[in-house]
């Protein structure tokens, strides 16, 4: 950048007629634009050419880097834990995806109408989208404790079960458990997104639709599901892409267990750098994880809008 | 009535997790004295928390309203390129540059730095930011700024006396955004924190359960768990409003 000319505070502009106030809104304009510049340079572009580079070398936490392409990316596939994590992502991304958007959309077709006390509704549904990942998996990992939570007590006052219910002792109820924490906490984050959907679409249309002598089912599926059409689109590329880098929920509520069957990819990228100490080898992870998830991202918006 | 039962036992379904962790994190009052000397002492955690949280909303409140203006309302060379590339980090999953940014912030002397934290968090917030505060500037009359120049100002007083007031509720839901990602974000503080005095709420709290320390209490970790939640369910109730423009504004779309 040649930029060498301060922006002089205050008054330089002083008595300036208007035909020349543009005159030097080029300069003027890099210089706004500038910290927003220096920041997408050092703090986004240049990682991003890092992760390349250190993909290519063997990079260990303290130490020097050593060139050794493409032994990074070819011991992937040797990996058994990262493809193991790859389809676990997979499965989680499904189930949740499909579930949180049966959910969402059923809160948001229920506090769609402004009716008396719908607002208080709508805050209730939404209130655990203010509370923060971590502390939602903290929160969980008590309640569902066997001997200091809840819901266990609950259970077997109702008769439903008479001994401690094991909530991430096997894979199928970790992922369960954790389903049902990752549901409470976007159902109603996601709820918000269809409702901007939903109220933009013109009450005129439904009104012409009932006149018609049109069903609320046909209403919803001819009318409401087709023009919500781009804000589901919206829903899923985000519930998609944030489930594919799952991380919090599995490190801090089940840990990975049992026996590594709820590890995600983003852990496995995290355990080669910080546990193994092979930033190298994680930085290749991360470079397949980035180029998958920018691939599908562009595959899906191309799609569905 | 049985739209009302519906609503209601929903409410109950998601308010329950919250009243249960706020009653069972005061069932014993000295849950709260414990987590108070944990560690470093929550004290040193909160304060790293807010200390974030003010350099985070500060400096995106500071990078995207000047951004946002240049963006609005002035033509430079490789403008678009630029807007392209700030919200090129929404397609870029940040996880896969935590590790790099890890290594670069060494570099540049900032690991283990709540600066460091700080300057990643503004990264991330950026184009959801700058999308919004382009669009709050593109929306004021270009008449209003117009008359400020004739008037003598410069463009920056006519940016710091005039405009910035008119993009005030954008600035509002920036800020909260802002606020509530760098307060409850784990993984960052996690990856770029290696030393327990730097730690913020999240990451202490979180070590709570590890069990090299012996039986886990899990009343303590409740109380973690509303010293983080409470200031956000008070932000968020009080600004609603603010936060609901933000989901409104279609910034959200990648």
């Amino acid at each position: 950048m040649t930029l060498t000319v301060r922006r002089p505070r205050g008054r330089a502009g002083h008595g300036a007629p208007p035909v020349s106030w543009w005159r030097g809104r080029k300069a003027q304009g890099w210089l706004y634009a500038m910290p927003t510049a220096v920041i997408v340079a050092v703090l986004f572009i240049a990682p991003l050419l890092l992760v390349l580079w250190m993909s290519l070398n063997r990079w260990p936490l303290l130490g020097q880097a050593t060139f050794n392409a493409p032994d990074n990316y070819t011991k992937i596939a040797d990996n058994a834990l990262f493809v193991d994590s790859v389809f676990f992502t997979l499965k989680y991304t499904v189930i949740i995806t499909v579930l949180l958007s049966a959910v969402a959309l059923g809160l948001a077709l229920l506090v769609q109408e402004s009716r008396p006390g719908v607002g208080f509704f709508r805050t209730a549904f939404f209130l655990p989208g203010a509370v923060g990942f971590a502390a939602t998996s903290l929160l969980f990992y008590g309640m569902l404790n066997a001997d200091f939570g809840p819901i266990d007590p609950m259970l077997r006052a109702l008769g439903v079960t008479d001994e401690p219910v094991k909530w991430t002792g096997t894979p199928n109820m970790a992922l369960f458990s954790t389903i049902a924490l990752v549901l409470w906490r976007f159902a109603g984050f996601n709820m918000l997104i269809l409702l901007t959907g939903l109220q933009a679409i013109p009450t005129e249309v439904y009104e012409a639709a009932r006149s018609d002598g049109a069903n609320r089912w046909q209403i919803f599926t001819r009318i409401t599901l087709p023009l919500l059409r781009p804000t589901l689109a919206l829903m899923l590329i985000l519930s998609i892409t944030g489930s594919l880098l799952a991380f919090d929920q599995f490190f801090i509520f089940t840990n990975g267990g049992p026996d590594n069957s709820t590890v995600s990819m983003v852990m496995v990228i995290y355990r080669a750098a910080f546990f193994r100490f092979d930033l190298g080898g994680a930085a290749a992870m991360s470079v397949v994880l980035l180029v998958a998830l920018v691939g599908l991202n562009v595959l899906m918006m191309r799609r569905l809008r | 009535m049985r739209y009302y039962t519906t609503l209601s036992a929903l409410a109950v379904l998601f308010l329950f997790p919250l009243l249960w962790s706020g009653y069972a994190s005061l069932e014993e009052p000295s849950n709260y004295v414990e987590m108070a000397a944990y560690g470093e002492g929550v004290g040193t955690y909160a304060a790293n928390s807010v200390l974030v949280a003010v350099m985070t909303v500060g400096g995106t409140l500071v990078v995207s309203a000047l951004g946002g203006y240049a963006f609005a309302r002035f033509d430079f060379p490789g403008k678009n390129l630029l807007f392209l590339a700030t919200l090129a980090i929404l397609m870029v999953p940040y996880a896969t540059i935590l590790i790099p940014l890890y290594v670069l912030l060494g570099y540049l002397g900032l690991q283990n730095s709540l600066v460091g934290l700080s300057l990643v968090f503004v990264m991330f917030q950026l184009p959801f930011a700058l999308f919004m505060m382009r669009n709050a500037f593109e929306a004021i009359p270009r008449e209003l700024e117009e008359a400020a120049l004739v008037d003598g100002c410069g463009t920056f007083l006519a940016f710091t006396r005039i405009l910035l007031h008119a993009v005030r509720p954008a600035l509002i839901t920036v800020g909260l955004f802002a606020f509530l990602a760098s307060w409850n974000d784990f993984f960052a503080p996690l990856i770029l924190l290696n030393d327990g005095a730097s730690f913020t709420l999240p990451v202490a709290v979180v070590s709570m359960t590890s069990r090299t320390m012996g039986a886990i209490d899990y009343g303590m970790l409740q109380a973690g768990v509303m010293v983080m939640a409470v200031p956000c369910l008070i932000l968020f109730i009080v600004l609603q409003r603010h936060y609901v423009r933000g989901f409104m504004s279609g910034a959200l779309r990648g």
